[in-house]
């Protein structure tokens, strides 16, 4: 079910979450962004849009997602800590949730061929998937070094189907993907349709992929009503790499003040390391991607490469959504370094037997800093599971 | 009235070069800006390089990152055109992306920019609706002239805006693509070039991306007033170095 609650933290009808946001796009991706922008909200709400979304999140994703009341990690930390599980998603992710709406908006728009960007893999993954399910053709874009550092899930996006082509410009990561693919809707603008992976890119994106994952904050309030009794946590938490979890987990708390909105970024090797993705603590107002944002950029205006452990974190921006949620001081933004991540990762599998995904680790890593009271009520977006990490863990500790 | 708005009134098809400043050689900018006027180049378009060029193709992508390894940066460019209108008297536009502008300040680089002669300016990132709610009247105060674009997929609807916003010339995508050279046009092209000159609009059109050679030239100005050669111009240099803009030029017309 996708709702429509009426909030100061949602996009108006430019595109805009404060001084965020927008459609920073030149003129040749004009009239695919304006079929999809004057069309999106209308198809959405189509019942036999939504039947659709409905059926397959509940049949072939695998929704409504448990909400695990964490006992033996919540008694470590002297308080209560539920977890949603996004890690039993097919795929192994909440990306699969935003793919799904895609692909049926894309089948509505009248597109047979579907393009995509991806970092670590897993929205690579998640697309490949949705369209071996519909049969349309695929082209995934990845740089040629995350090519090298994720050959598991390029395996997999073979083997469904997808041509997976390297993205040889730039700093040849994530960032230099999204300008391959976004360049491939440039040379191809009638056919094609882009599944962007996360809250960014021009307007409509940031809020159509806000409300196709707005299905796990709409699961968690009746579940948590079911078993404490209210629909509203004291606190929400999720990682933020482009933002979209996250998205999906405020969402229908954005405009519920009782509820604390924790956003988790990456701070790799520490804030003033120079090797970072905190791009709250280290971005300024700028333009990336067609989003006016928080981005990491050197004073000239060039865009710098981030890093983190985790390749799901390590974009130089975030979603307009959470920009403004940074400067309005709605939400808390809190930065975790990979060896604490590391560490939570490891600990949440000890204690709850749950193998997280390293951009995971990062938000069930902020209780060493962040204290809670006993009867805080804290739901965690468990994003992913550990499977596409399992090498990183190796190395890491050495198993 | 503005160089390019007189430019623009001559009788003849005009000649526009693209170059990323900041290559091949940091130092490169005044004397290729020298030679194309010499050579009889109509208008330039000098490129601030981005680190994410996202209309661009490869060759003005990797002149782009060759140039920021040099070391160009917005300040540096302004610097090196300081006292340009000394020597070149051609019509100059400044053409980049929106972020390195921002960052700068909005202001600050328009009035830069009127300071030094600049007389237009092309940021394919900044769209219309933007532009027109939020700096438009700084560009105007400046007396800069913005340009827009428009491809074979713009609507006539939308063309007609985009031509009552413009007050120089319209710049011409020739196909839906990124920046490139390309051998030859097809019969997409000329419908779209008929199409576009039949519309009788106010501002004249000047065809680029995929110029690359006298035929292509001569084609795209059959119906428009000009074109603009970037990608293959930039090849060329990179094959026969940046004393060599003349032996291209007379290649072209
Ligand atoms: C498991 C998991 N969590 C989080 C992210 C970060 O993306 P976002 O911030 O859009 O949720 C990724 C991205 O690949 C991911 O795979």
């Amino acid at each position: 079910m996708i709702t429509e609650p009426q909030t100061n933290y949602q996009a108006d009808d430019r595109g805009y979450y404060g001084d965020f946001g927008g459609a920073f796009i030149p003129e040749m991706l004009y009239p695919n962004v304006e079929e999809l922008r004057s069309q999106y909200v209308q198809i959405m709400q189509e019942p036999s849009f939504q039947k659709e979304f409905n059926q397959l999140l509940k049949d072939y994703v695998g929704r409504p997602t448990p909400l695990y009341y964490a006992e033996r990690f919540s008694k470590k930390y002297n308080t209560k800590i539920y977890l949603k599980r996004e890690d039993l998603c097919h795929t192994g992710a909440h990306k699969v949730n935003n793919t799904i709406g895609q692909i049926l908006m894309a089948k509505r728009l009248g597109k047979n061929r579907i393009i995509a960007e991806t970092g670590a893999g897993q929205h690579g993954v998640a697309t490949a998937t949705v369209c071996a399910l519909m049969g349309l053709e695929c082209i995934v874009y990845m740089g040629a070094i995350d090519i090298e550092r994720q050959a598991p899930n390029v395996a997999r996006m073979k083997m469904l189907g997808a041509t997976v082509r390297p993205a040889m410009s730039g700093s040849r990561t994530l960032k230099d993907a999204t300008n391959e693919a976004i360049r491939d809707w440039i040379n191809n603008p009638v056919d094609t349709h882009y599944i962007i992976g996360s809250v960014v890119g021009p307007h409509p994106y940031p809020d159509m992929v806000a409300r196709f994952q707005s299905v796990i904050s709409e699961e968690t309030k009746k579940q948590l009503q079911e078993v404490e009794g209210r629909e509203n946590p004291d606190y929400v938490v999720a990682c933020v790499g482009g933002g979209s979890n996250a998205a999906g987990l405020f969402y229908h708390y954005l405009d519920q003040p009782e509820v604390g909105i924790i956003a988790v970024e990456a701070a790799g090797k520490g804030i003033d390391t120079g090797e970072s993705a905190a791009t709250s603590a280290l971005g300024r107002e700028g333009i990336i991607h067609g989003s006016k944002t928080l981005l990491m950029q050197t004073p000239d205006g060039q865009i710098t490469e981030p890093y983190s452990i985790s390749a799901g974190l390590d974009y130089p921006g975030v979603g307009p959504m959470h920009a403004n949620l940074f400067r309005t001081g709605r939400g808390e933004f809190i930065s975790i370094t990979d060896d604490d991540a590391m560490q939570a990762g490891l600990e949440l599998s000890k204690l709850e037997g749950i193998i997280p995904a390293i951009e995971t680790s990062h938000a069930l890593a902020i209780f060493e800093e962040r204290k809670f009271k006993p009867d805080d009520v804290i739901v965690i977006n468990l994003s992913g599971r550990g499977d596409k990490d399992l090498n990183t863990y190796i190395e890491y500790f050495k198993l | 009235m503005n160089r390019i708005q007189q430019k623009l009134q001559e009788n003849k098809k005009l000649l526009s070069l693209y170059f990323t400043a900041g290559y091949p050689a940091i130092n490169d900018t005044m004397s290729i800006l020298q030679q194309l006027q010499d050579s009889g180049v109509d208008m330039v378009e000098i490129g601030l390089p981005f680190s994410d060029p996202l209309a661009d193709g490869p060759t003005i992508q990797e002149s782009s990152t060759a140039a920021l390894k040099n070391g160009m940066t917005t300040q540096l460019l302004f610097d090196q055109l300081k006292d340009v209108r000394k020597t070149i008297d051609i019509p100059l536009i400044v053409m980049g992306y929106f972020n390195p502008m921002l960052q700068y300040g909005v202001e600050k680089f328009c009035a830069t920019c009127a300071a030094i002669g600049i007389d237009g300016i092309i940021m394919p990132d900044l769209p219309l609706a933007e532009y027109e709610a939020e700096y438009k009247t700084i560009f105007e105060k400046h007396g800069l002239i913005n340009v827009f674009l428009i491809t074979p997929q713009t609507s006539d609807e939308r063309i007609r805006q985009i031509d009552a916003a413009s007050n120089g010339f319209i710049y011409m995508v020739s196909s839906a693509s990124t920046t490139g050279a390309q051998s030859g046009f097809g019969n997409t092209q000329s419908d779209y070039f008929k199409r576009i000159d039949a519309m009788n609009l106010t501002n004249p059109q000047i065809v680029g991306f995929g110029i690359s050679n006298s035929d292509t030239f001569q084609a795209a100005t059959a119906f428009a007033k000009g074109a603009i050669i970037g990608s293959a111009f930039i090849k060329h240099i990179s094959a026969h170095g940046a004393n060599s803009v003349a032996d291209f030029v007379k290649t072209i017309r």
